[in-house]
């Protein structure tokens, strides 16, 4: 058995047969160091102590024994007395416990025992270990088998229990069981789930961040089509079928009311189908489709009267808030998370290096580009330090030049977003102006007029942010603010180009020969003025859509294929197409907005759009399979999912605007939709509540009250500036806790050095054999390189041995 | 109720779900996965608890683990007896413990051992640069590499021994952001 052994290993076990022969005693605490002349491989260490295990092992001993490292000067850098804290304690480490098969809470305290650490020690092991019996069994650091040991003792302690605590318990377990199988059925119910674990193994969990977005967005959309029909479809299609009957706004007379029917007349041409289908005119105009078509005031049903303009007005109202809610409750955790760590740069490497590789990966190619990825990633790093460094010794005079060339560039960035909203502007006059003239002269520049907006919209929203990426190199700053500073241009380009649009369209809408507009708005171009606005916004979308489709059937798969067949040097620059999350999650949320936006206008709006993201979910991810390889500038999982919904939450407080001024500003159009008979849209509110008791009236009207607002401003204030303190407070606390943790980890090592000191002083006095004075350790501990005559010493003697060589 | 399947019995199956991560489908599931491994070693019938233990490369094999550059030392972590040798009871420790639904404090347990390639409860700065050289395939420089397990021993080291104990490394696990996503295999 020892020949297999080498020299070293072979030393040990003769000296440790020949201690276990002397001393007689069960208990054997060994300590070996290790000169850092051996090699440190942990096989080779395993070696050694399995075959002094197997050495010992017929002698019926526990050995328990460390293995530790001195470093070259001897001197020693850990110590046995460490492992035997509470504190390591807790960790429950693997290990080879002997063929008598203690258990390992018993063996531990023996271990302790030994050290004469006595009963203050094993009390707090006992104290921790009801800690970690209060943990379920499946969460403890324990082999399978030991875990089995512990639910069989929680049960029999269970029995000792009295009935009524015997049937709690069961009934906790019946119900979480319960629990895990209800929550095993809804996962399996979940959208995509085997097309998101693909592309996660593919490409790890960076892009796929973008794919739950994507799945969040459908979900909403879902919920806000299905809040919209129940509350406000649903009563108008359902009449005929229910005894009731509905009021229609009348035609009161007034010219304001004036509403020329849209329909086709007479001989239609196929292709003016198509340009109704596209444009949302035509025979799409007089339809559910649109708010033109609601022009109901109240549905008489059996015993109920349903109002529906209040019905039109509170459901927007909900919608908004419910989108609202549900993205602040899913950017809950993140934003905890990003308070938390608010030093940006705080743990980079560290998070590169342990929680850098995807564990998820399973496909080869995958993981090369995981791996050059963070190779850029842990390059970028050491750059940013370097120009962190650059940066912090430039001259007065370098940060003049840096700052004048800023200013210039942003006003130039301030220039170039100028231009473009003005071209938007221009353009969207242009379109309604051709529209109103109503001159067909060709179909395909028919449709080019209708959707001039939306294509102006697009070639700006393509066009700038390769100019702010090129910008952004000359104004030096660091990588990663460059790119989040590119972003946030990008974010704010394309959200204001919408609300340009809108802006334009209200100017025209309200824009009258003679001034000011005898309804309120232009009723001879803009009989019905909602009608319209909705109409651009499903012009918008189905631009999008198109668009998306487009660029990737036609720019993607030409380029994987150019770049596949053709080595000519500008493919290689072009090269292969890159995933850039920051452009897709834009373009997603830019169609979220206008979904937002268009929904008061255009009721099926969010249908088409649900429909709309449920397919590019499988256009991106063909695309993204065939042809794409992740961007060498990756984005972390965790921010990204709070840039996403950031940048939602922008979108949906910009889209409130429009139709808070839209409800509340502008005057309703007289000749169609629900809110005829009132002169803005928001008044179908105090209608209501005028209608309604006395008592409920005076509490509405209370809350409504400018006392109640300023009142409650001022408490959320409050609020506010409380929780802002606490935050700080904590803060304050973690630092200071982080101080404190790094001087008890001195104290330790400060105090165990000098209890090894007193203990060898103590060993040295009783010795009898040479030790080596000369070492300047402070512990009896010698290097074990050449001298193998040179015996072990005991690290902790048995309190009734006197054994030592 | 349910599938009648001659593989574990109830008991096993009950304390399967209550000692790991898994239901009783998924522990079934496992099972396959472990038996293909090795179709005339591995039972099919586990009732009577055979001793069973599958080697270190057939394990390392397994597609969810094949691209892992941790994967020897994962293996390792999990077995008893160091050397990767894994029965089923360790096999579906492992996969329960890298799935979903583990708390952030038990897989910075066994986070801590993976990575801890010479096992001396500290992650020294040859077991960083063993760490970084996995990762990288070494195609840092040696500079580079250098300067990284500084910075990272700078960021994570809190008592000031230019290691990382387990504390330390809990400390600042506990602010990763991305552990929790990345340090997971779907099986």
């Amino acid at each position: 058995m020892f020949s297999s052994l080498s020299r070293n290993s072979v030393n040990i076990c003769r000296c440790s047969e020949s201690f276990i022969e002397s001393s007689g005693e069960r208990l054997l605490h060994l300590t070996l160091s290790l000169n850092c002349n051996l090699t440190v491989n942990g096989t080779h260490e395993y070696c050694i102590i399995r075959n002094i295990i197997h050495c010992v092992r017929s002698n019926h001993i526990h050995l328990y024994f460390q293995v530790f490292y001195t470093d070259c000067s001897g001197k020693v850098t850990s110590n046995p007395l460490l492992d035997q804290l509470p504190s390591y304690q807790s960790l429950l480490y693997r290990r080879k416990s002997s063929a008598a098969g203690t258990k390992r809470r018993n063996s531990s305290r023996m271990r302790l025992g030994s050290s004469g650490s006595g009963k203050w020690a094993s009390s707090t092991i006992s104290r921790q270990e009801e800690k970690m019996a209060q943990r379920p069994i499946r969460e403890l650091a324990k082999t399978m088998a030991e875990k089995r040991r512990d639910k069989t003792q929680r049960l029999e302690e269970a029995c000792d229990l009295s009935s009524w605590r015997q049937w709690r318990q069961s009934t906790h377990m019946y119900l979480r069981k319960l629990k895990v199988e209800s929550q095993e059925l809804l996962l399996s119910l979940q959208l995509w789930r085997g097309d998101i674990h693909l592309i996660e193994g593919m490409f790890g969990t960076g892009i796929l961040s973008y794919f739950f977005f994507l799945r969040f967005l459908v979900m909403l959309n879902l919920i806000i089509f299905l809040l919209m029909f129940g509350f406000v479809m649903l009563p108008i299609i359902i009449v005929p079928y229910v005894s009731g009957n509905t009021t229609y706004n009348l035609n009161n007379g007034s010219p304001c009311s004036v509403y020329p029917s849209s329909a086709r007349r007479g001989l239609v041409i196929f292709h003016e189908y198509i340009t109704d289908l596209l444009s949302g005119g035509g025979f799409l105009e007089q339809t559910y489709l649109f708010y033109g078509y609601y022009k109901v005031d109240k549905i008489q049903f059996a015993h109920i009267t349903y109002n529906l303009p209040l019905a039109y007005l509170l459901t927007t109202l909900a919608y908004l808030l419910l989108s609202l809610i549900w993205i602040v409750k899913r950017s809950a955790t993140g934003f905890k998370r990003n308070l938390v760590q608010d030093e940006d740069r705080f743990q980079s490497f560290c998070n590169k290096i342990f929680a850098g590789w995807d564990f998820c990966i399973t496909n080869e190619n995958a993981a090369r580009l995981k791996r050059n990825s963070l190779l850029y990633e842990l390059r970028t790093d050491l750059e940013e330090e370097r120009i962190k460094q650059k940066i912090a010794d430039r001259t007065r005079k370098e940060r003049c030049r840096i700052y004048l060339i800023r200013l210039i560039l942003n006003l130039f960035v301030v220039g170039v977003l100028a231009g473009c909203f003005y071209s938007i502007y221009k353009a969207t006059i242009f379109s309604q102006d051709a529209q109103m003239n109503n001159v067909k002269e060709n179909f395909v520049l028919d449709l080019i007029i209708e959707y001039l907006p939306s294509i102006v919209i697009t070639l700006a929203n393509f066009i700038t942010p390769l100019l702010f990426s090129i910008i952004i190199n000359y104004e030096d700053y660091s990588p990663a603010f460059e790119i989040r500073f590119t972003l946030m241009r990008c974010v704010f380009m394309r959200l204001t180009s919408i609300v340009i649009l809108l802006f334009s369209l209200w100017s025209q809408i309200t824009k009258c020969e003679v001034d000011p507009c005898v309804c309120g708005y232009n009723h001879l171009l803009y009989s019905c003025w909602e009608t319209r606005i909705g109409q651009e916004m499903y012009k918008l979308t189905i631009f999008d859509s198109i668009i998306i489709a487009a660029v990737t059937i036609f720019v993607e798969f030409p380029r994987k294929l150019l770049v596949k067949y053709c080595e000519c040097g500008l493919t290689k620059w072009w090269g292969q197409q890159e995933f850039a999350i920051p452009q897709n999650v834009l373009e997603i949320v830019y169609g979220q907005t206008i979904c937002w936006i268009g929904t008061f206008y255009c009721p099926l709006l969010p249908a088409i759009c649900t429909i709309k993201y449920f397919v590019i979910f499988y256009i991106k991810k063909v695309s993204l399979i065939n042809n794409c390889r992740p961007a060498t500038r990756p984005f972390r999982a965790s921010s990204s999912n709070f840039f996403f919904l950031g940048v939602l939450l922008i979108g949906l407080a910009l889209a409130c605007l429009p139709v808070a001024v839209s409800v509340a500003q502008m005057n309703s159009s007289q000749a169609c939709g629900p809110f005829v008979n009132y002169t803005k849209s928001w008044e179908v509110l105090p209608t209501t509540v005028s209608q309604l008791p006395s008592g409920v009236q005076t509490l509405l009207i209370a809350l409504s009250s400018e006392a109640f607002a300023v009142s409650f401003f001022v408490f959320t204030c409050l609020a506010m500036f409380y929780v802002i303190a606490l935050a700080g407070a904590h803060k304050k606390v973690i630092n200071q806790l982080r101080e404190q943790l790094v001087m008890e980890g001195r104290d330790k090592h400060f105090l165990i050095q000098k209890l090894c000191q007193a203990q060898s002083l103590s060993a040295n006095k009783s010795s009898v054999s040479k030790s080596h004075s000369s070492r300047m350790s402070p512990s009896y501990h010698t290097s074990f390189s050449s001298n193998f005559n040179e015996g072990l010493f005991l690290a902790h003697p048995h309190p009734s041995s006197s054994t030592h060589v | 109720m349910g599938n009648k399947q001659t593989i574990f019995t109830d008991e096993q199956l009950d304390a399967y779900q209550d000692c790991t991560f898994f239901t009783r489908k998924e522990i079934l599931r496992l099972h396959g996965r472990y038996h293909e491994l090795a179709p005339h070693l591995v039972p099919m019938d586990y009732t009577n608890d055979p001793d069973c233990k599958l080697p270190l490369a057939l394990i390392v094999n397994m597609p969810e683990l094949k691209e892992n550059p941790f994967r020897n030392r994962i293996v390792e972590a999990f077995s008893e007896d160091g050397a990767g040798n894994l029965s089923f009871n360790e096999f579906v420790d492992m996969f329960s413990v890298l799935s979903e639904m583990a708390p952030r404090e038990l897989k910075a347990i066994y986070a801590f051992k993976i990575y801890d390639f010479n096992v001396d409860n500290y992650l020294c700065k040859e077991d960083l640069e063993k760490t970084l050289n996995k990762l990288t395939k070494e195609e840092l420089t040696p500079e580079e590499v250098e300067l990284v397990c500084e910075k990272t021993i700078e960021e994570a080291d809190l008592d000031g021994d230019n290691k990382l104990s387990f504390t330390d490394f809990e400390n600042m696990i506990s602010r990763a952001p991305d552990f929790l996503s990345t340090f997971h295999i779907r099986i």
